[in-house]
């Protein structure tokens, strides 16, 4: 028996009526949702071991268990369109939708300098409009007024466009969410606002960070609907965000979304999550873990041959191998690189006149005893 | 030709600038349909539209937020605060995301944020603040604050053409208290270029905003009273700061002073004063002096308001104190 109740777990087998987006899914589709899903799983494995390693510079963040939220979500997006999304910490699936490659993700958790942001964010901090994505920062809720901008301009623009934009359940205590929130829904922003409800920021969990019983409650306050769906369901989370996507897209505004589903890992790897009731995390990974369902979903209904997964399978690890062996070669930056680039004019900030014609700080490298280390 | 005030000079500049470019538009707390709070942007809506000139909740950080989401995307907002004491609940998200995002994210954030700054005027704690020392410190930003008329509306042109975030800190006391007659043509004053006020030799005030009025009125009466003659620096831009000038006065009269309406500790006089030290110290002849407000929140009564803030007659001091080395 678990020490507590774990987590509301939405219904397993939500119904199966003909209008669902979902149905209208081709068989190679489905497949690629797979794909991402195992490739955010796969590609997070490699990350812990390169981790391990001292490969990675900085902290490492899983999504294991909430694969499906993420790719189910971004995937309802539309990219000839221009549809953008704001990822968190634990949307690397998101990413990996919208276009972002393992070898980027691999270089920006090495700090290499052929990394997107050239070294100067971590992990998946980091954005390309071109593909519809724009990097978070580590101040939670601030993505939320952004995103709000960037639907505005679509608004003004009258350009067919809908924004995406996750939040964590912690991040809805922040005024930043409630600020952006509100003034999309006033504006009527073409904005999707997906609230992922995995059960603890950090350590604190949801019963503490709120006293609204479900996060799609807080939809009242802005005058918008609030819906909620099962977001270890990849397919129920492409119908409730399909649906919100289309909405907006019609010019009707902002939804919000609750993703219910569960974080297995810590909040960074250090994490030895002593706060999690004893079997909790258990329950999860046996009973609701969100590939394993999608797998039996592609084998008992839609006639999907095992050995078609298999090879799905074998591409993500012969991609995320060749990734690998590509981004261990990146050199990282060069030191005077960190003057570059703060203003668009000057493009450069001169060096400290003690570091003039000083090529590097430090002899070789030093891992520091930072955060990210300390596991006991 | 008809002189304009400081107040109709940014009105000017934001209407020439919506006009120009399509993808300028402005937005904030009760500036559409009533104007705003001091009437700056009185008529723009009934030109521009909804679309153009948004009223918004009361939001700061949201309101900052948004503009910078539609700056990446190649527009280019202008943020009203409707006093600049608010910037501060967007202080986050000037800081943290406006700044940083070209560096870390190569993403463009051209965007002004621009507000009433200042006191002498009986506004109390939260309708008086000058908040610039306050982003000093970020990298990232760019911060002006014009002292004429002719500078309010060149600098807020080049503020809203520049490629990155210019905090524009205008001055309500100089609101309808100056004007004069507009350059002619396309105005715009460059970011980061001071001005030479008032020519002198025998030493320097380095000032910016509502004190340059204060420096210049203390110069004449140090001419007239002592045969001292200041020069004034209106330095216009706080970030970048144009060393150049500040190095020339240096140089021209060994003796500087820097004046500023804003709290002392950790003021830019502070800074001023340390760049002065790093390129200039074997040109001073006397150390670099501050006339700055007290270290205190600014109270609204006159007598307690006119005590904390310089006045002309402290400038007049602290630079015969100056020249007296």
């Amino acid at each position: 028996m678990l020490a507590r109740a774990p987590l509301r777990v939405a219904p397993a087998s939500p119904s199966r009526d003909a209008d669902r987006p979902s149905s209208r899914l081709t068989k190679s589709q489905k497949l690629e949702l797979y794909y991402y899903m195992r490739l955010t799983r796969s590609l997070e494995e490699r990350l812990v071991n390169l981790y391990r390693q001292t490969k990675v510079v900085g902290g490492l963040f899983r999504s294991l268990g909430q694969e499906a939220d993420a790719v189910g979500s971004a995937f309802a997006l539309d990219r000839t369109l221009g549809d953008i999304l704001s990822p968190l910490i634990r949307n690397l699936g998101s990413m990996l939708v919208q276009g972002a490659t393992p070898l980027e993700i691999l270089r920006q958790y090495m700090a290499k300098g052929d990394s997107p942001t050239r070294g100067r964010e971590l992990n998946i901090h980091f954005g390309d409009l071109a593909r519809g994505f724009v990097g978070q920062i580590s101040h939670l809720g601030d993505l939320v007024p952004v995103m709000t901008g960037i639907t505005l301009s679509f608004k003004l623009r009258k350009q067919p466009r809908v924004g995406l934009v996750y939040i964590g359940d912690g991040a809805t205590s922040t005024g930043a969410f409630h600020e952006g929130t509100n003034l999309a829904a006033v504006q009527r922003c073409p904005l999707v606002i997906v609230m992922e409800n995995n059960g603890y920021a950090y350590s604190t969990p949801t019963a503490k960070q709120t006293a609204v019983k479900e996060l799609k409650d807080k939809a009242l306050a802005y005058g918008v609907p609030g819906v909620q769906a099962d977001g270890n369901d990849v397919l129920a989370v492409y119908d409730v965000t399909k649906r919100a996507v289309e909405r907006a897209r019609r010019g009707d505004g902002v939804t919000l979304i609750e993703l219910i589903t569960y974080r297995r890992k810590g909040h960074a790897e250090h994490d030895n999550q002593s706060y999690v009731p004893d079997g909790e995390i258990e329950w999860w990974e046996k009973n609701n873990d969100p590939v394993d369902r999608y797998v039996r979903v592609l084998l008992e209904q839609e006639q999907v041959e095992r050995a078609e997964l298999e090879r799905i399978d074998a591409r993500v690890q012969q991609e995320i191998d060749a990734a690998t062996d590509e981004a261990e070669r990146s050199a990282p930056p060069e030191p005077m690189d960190a003057l570059v680039g703060v203003l668009a004019d000057p493009p450069s900030v001169a060096p400290l006149w003690y570091r003039e014609g000083v090529a590097s700080a430090v002899e070789g490298s030093e891992r520091p005893a930072s955060w990210g280390t300390f596991d006991d | 030709m008809t002189e304009v005030t400081y107040l109709e000079a940014i009105r000017q500049a934001l209407f020439e600038e919506m006009e120009r470019d399509p993808n300028v538009f402005i937005l904030g707390e009760d500036i559409g349909a009533y104007g705003g709070a001091f009437k700056v942007t009185d008529g723009l809506l009934a030109k521009f539209g909804e679309q153009r000139v948004i009223d918004t909740p009361i939001s700061e950080a949201g309101i900052v937020g948004a503009a910078a989401g539609a700056a990446h995307m190649g527009m280019r907002p202008v943020v009203e605060m409707q006093f600049i004491d608010f910037i501060s609940c967007a202080y986050d998200m000037l800081t943290n995301y406006v700044a940083t995002a070209r560096y870390r994210a190569m993403l463009p954030c051209p965007m002004v944020v621009r507000g009433p700054s200042g006191g002498y005027v009986r506004g109390g704690p939260f309708h008086s603040q000058n908040p610039e020392a306050a982003f000093l410190h970020t990298p990232g930003l760019k911060i002006v604050a014009p002292a004429t008329a002719a500078d309010a509306k060149g600098l807020l042109k080049a503020a809203i053409r520049d490629d990155d975030p210019v905090l524009f800190f205008e001055h309500k006391y100089l609101y309808r208290r100056i004007k004069e007659e507009m350059p002619s043509g396309d105005h715009v004053v460059p970011i980061g270029k001071a001005r030479t006020a008032r020519e002198g030799k025998d030493l320097s005030i380095i000032t910016y905003g509502a004190t340059v009025w204060k420096a210049l009125e203390a110069a004449e009466q140090l001419e007239k009273e002592d045969g001292v003659r200041a020069e004034v620096i209106d330095l216009r831009s706080l970030l970048p700061m144009d060393d150049e000038a500040i190095l020339a006065t240096v140089k021209k009269t060994s003796r500087v002073m820097i004046v500023h309406e804003d709290t002392r500790t950790g003021g830019v006089a502070g800074e001023l004063t340390a760049r002065i030290n790093e390129r200039g110290f074997e040109w001073l002849d006397a150390p670099v002096l501050r006339v700055t407000a007290a270290d205190v929140p600014l109270p609204y009564a006159p007598t307690l308001e006119d005590y904390v803030l310089p006045q002309t007659a402290d400038v007049v001091t602290v630079a015969r104190r100056l020249a007296g080395y």
